[in-house]
């Protein structure tokens, strides 16, 4: 599967990258290469294999439905880039 | 002092022929001389090391040491620890201070081990050689024109240069296993869920777990006796009681099964590699093992598989880098989504970018059941072989890497050259499996790694094993030149 220039744009909007039109080409070019690698998997019949989720086949433990987590606002923001009266700052959404 | 086993150093604390203290320093002072030129550490923590140092010492007096009080050691730049800043090597964290430690890092802290610093290592993970680093490469310390290998790279080349006396890495891919194999060392990488993943920066998190890295199998038994173990926090940790490793360290290996899977010794695998890999099955035979050709017929398909498991999870898991919260945030956006995409863009290099765009797309609309559902149903196969293997075998031993460490730069334009590095490590992790890299005989002076998987919660047999070969032969006791 070979990827162009626009998918790589439409890719990298999906995933918020700002990309270049220069880094566009390389990535299209890198990007296809390995999707033919990733593609030597159809040649595997998988009919009737049940995909796997986890190793050991557990699943999620339950717990309690009580508060573990004590109120951290302070240290958690003091490493945000912007704060403000315990807001996250972000620039303006909504005009 | 650099060159003492992790047994030798607790003893010697203990009966106070030098103190933590001493011994913090002396590492330090290897730190400062050597790091340099091999960039192992993104960050030395002399003056918290020290006090580190000196509580043990106090802990030690009082007789209220824990198995690795005063032991220095280091982090992998992966594991959470507050106040100590936790960059994943990556320019996003570069700027980020973890509110708590990782539990890999409280457990240890609390069996009194000291911490040196924070090792370098390819960004979030992704890579085989440590050049993916915002901190630039890591130099092997065997050759250093040649990369240590990744993505724990710091940790090894660390460790390799007795710079630390152990470290911890994380292995998702063969991150642990490889960068041992390259540089020298004794890694093992747990089954999934041993080690608990709470505070280690995700990439995948279905293949993620962390292990020791150190220069011996008995010092990795001790490591690893104190970073496994149930953890709440871990929605994936195994609630699996953890055997005494070092108890288990000398048992005979009279009548061990040892399977050769026959596609990890075929096309592409380096010779002289081989070499020392049959040198060290013969010693083994010698101790009384027995070996049986074995097939895992769908593992040329791991290095495939893998590359969609692994960036799918990593684009789920790195969208949480928004420069919102914390990390890197660009200047003067415009709008949202301009913060959004410069502060990724920025923050995050070209390999991570190409995982999530891959990660991005396989997961994207359309094309789930023909990559990431296909993907997880030939895991299902891959795991398949693994168990069928176990009812032949023990154990299940091949090189860890095709090759020696390979020049710094050599594979840098190519990912898909650099992905196919980790061609015999992959597997282990798809299916969950224990896998462990001791050395074996050098090849023109460099480090080759033998691989040993075993079965689920088997670390205790790998470490055995391993254990077994090392009382006997020297390959594990090589230096390289410079860092007696």
């Amino acid at each position: 599967m070979a990827l162009d220039r626009s998918d790589v744009e439409k890719i990298a909007h999906l995933a918020r990258l700002a990309v270049t039109p220069a880094d566009c080409d390389r990535y299209a070019h890198d990007l296809s290469n390995i999707l033919s690698l990733v593609a030597r998997m159809d040649a595997v019949d998988t009919t009737g294999v049940e995909p796997m989720a986890h190793p050991l086949h557990m699943t999620q433990r339950l717990r309690p439905d009580l508060p573990t987590e004590s109120d951290q606002r302070d240290r958690f923001q003091a490493i945000a880039p912007q704060t403000d009266a315990g807001l996250y700052l972000v620039p303006k959404v909504i005009e | 002092m650099h060159d003492k086993t992790i047994a030798e150093l607790v003893a010697g604390l203990r009966a106070r022929t030098y103190s933590s203290v001493e011994l913090t320093r002396h590492f330090l002072e290897r730190i400062a001389r050597h790091n340099p030129d091999l960039n192992a550490f993104i960050t030395v923590a002399a003056e918290p090391a020290l006090t580190a140092a000196g509580q043990a010492d106090a802990a030690l007096a009082a007789g209220t040491g824990g198995p690795l009080t005063g032991i220095p050691i280091a982090h992998k730049d992966i594991f959470c620890t507050a106040g100590l800043r936790t960059s994943c090597g990556s320019r996003m964290l570069d700027n980020f201070i973890a509110p708590y430690d990782a539990t890999v890092v409280e457990r240890l802290a609390a069996a009194g081990a000291v911490v040196l610093g924070k090792t370098n290592m390819d960004e979030f993970a992704m890579g085989s050689s440590n050049e993916t680093s915002w901190y630039g490469p890591v130099k092997n310390p065997w050759d250093q024109t040649r990369v240590p290998g990744g993505s724990s790279g710091g940790s090894a080349a660390a460790v390799a240069a007795r710079l630390c006396v152990a470290a911890t890495g994380t292995d998702t891919g063969g991150s642990i296993r490889q960068p041992a194999a390259l540089c020298g060392i004794t890694g093992i990488k747990p089954t999934y869920g041993r080690c608990s993943r709470w505070g280690m920066i995700a990439f995948a998190s279905s293949l993620d777990q962390a292990g020791p890295m150190a220069r011996s199998a008995a010092d990795a038994a001790l490591l690893l006796q104190t970073m496994a173990g149930f953890d709440p926090r871990d929605s994936t940790s195994l609630d699996t009681p953890v055997p005494d490793y070092v108890a288990g360290l000398d048992g005979d290996l009279t009548g061990l099964r040892i399977g050769l899977p026959k596609e990890y010794f075929g096309a592409g695998l380096d010779e002289r590699v081989a070499a020392g890999i049959q040198a060290a099955i013969r010693e083994y035979e010698r101790q009384g093992a027995t070996v049986v050709e074995i097939s895992l017929p769908n593992s040329p398909l791991s290095v495939p598989v893998y590359y969609v498991v692994a960036p799918a999870e990593c684009s789920s898991n790195l969208a949480r880098f928004d420069g919102v919260r914390y990390g890197h945030r660009c200047e003067q956006p415009k709008d949202l989504e301009d913060l959004y995409k410069r502060s990724r863009a920025e923050g995050f290099g070209a390999e991570v970018q190409r995982r999530i765009m891959i990660g991005t797309y396989v997961l994207s609309a359309g094309y789930y059941d023909a990559y990431y559902l296909k993907a997880q149903k030939i895991r299902h196969l891959i795991a398949e072989d693994f168990r069928r293997a176990f009812e032949q075998a023990d154990v299940i031993m091949g090189p860890t890497s095709p090759t020696t460490a390979f020049p710094i730069g050599a594979k840098m334009d190519d990912p898909v050259a650099m992905y196919l590095n980790d061609i015999y490590t992959i597997a282990a992790n798809l299916a969950g499996l224990p896998g462990m890299s001791i050395p074996v005989a050098p090849v023109d002076g460099m480090p080759v790694g033998l691989q040993i998987v075993g079965n689920y919660f088997d670390e205790g047999r790998l470490l055995n094993v391993a254990h077994r070969l090392q009382r006997e032969t020297d390959w594990h006791l090589g230096v390289p030149a410079g860092f007696d």
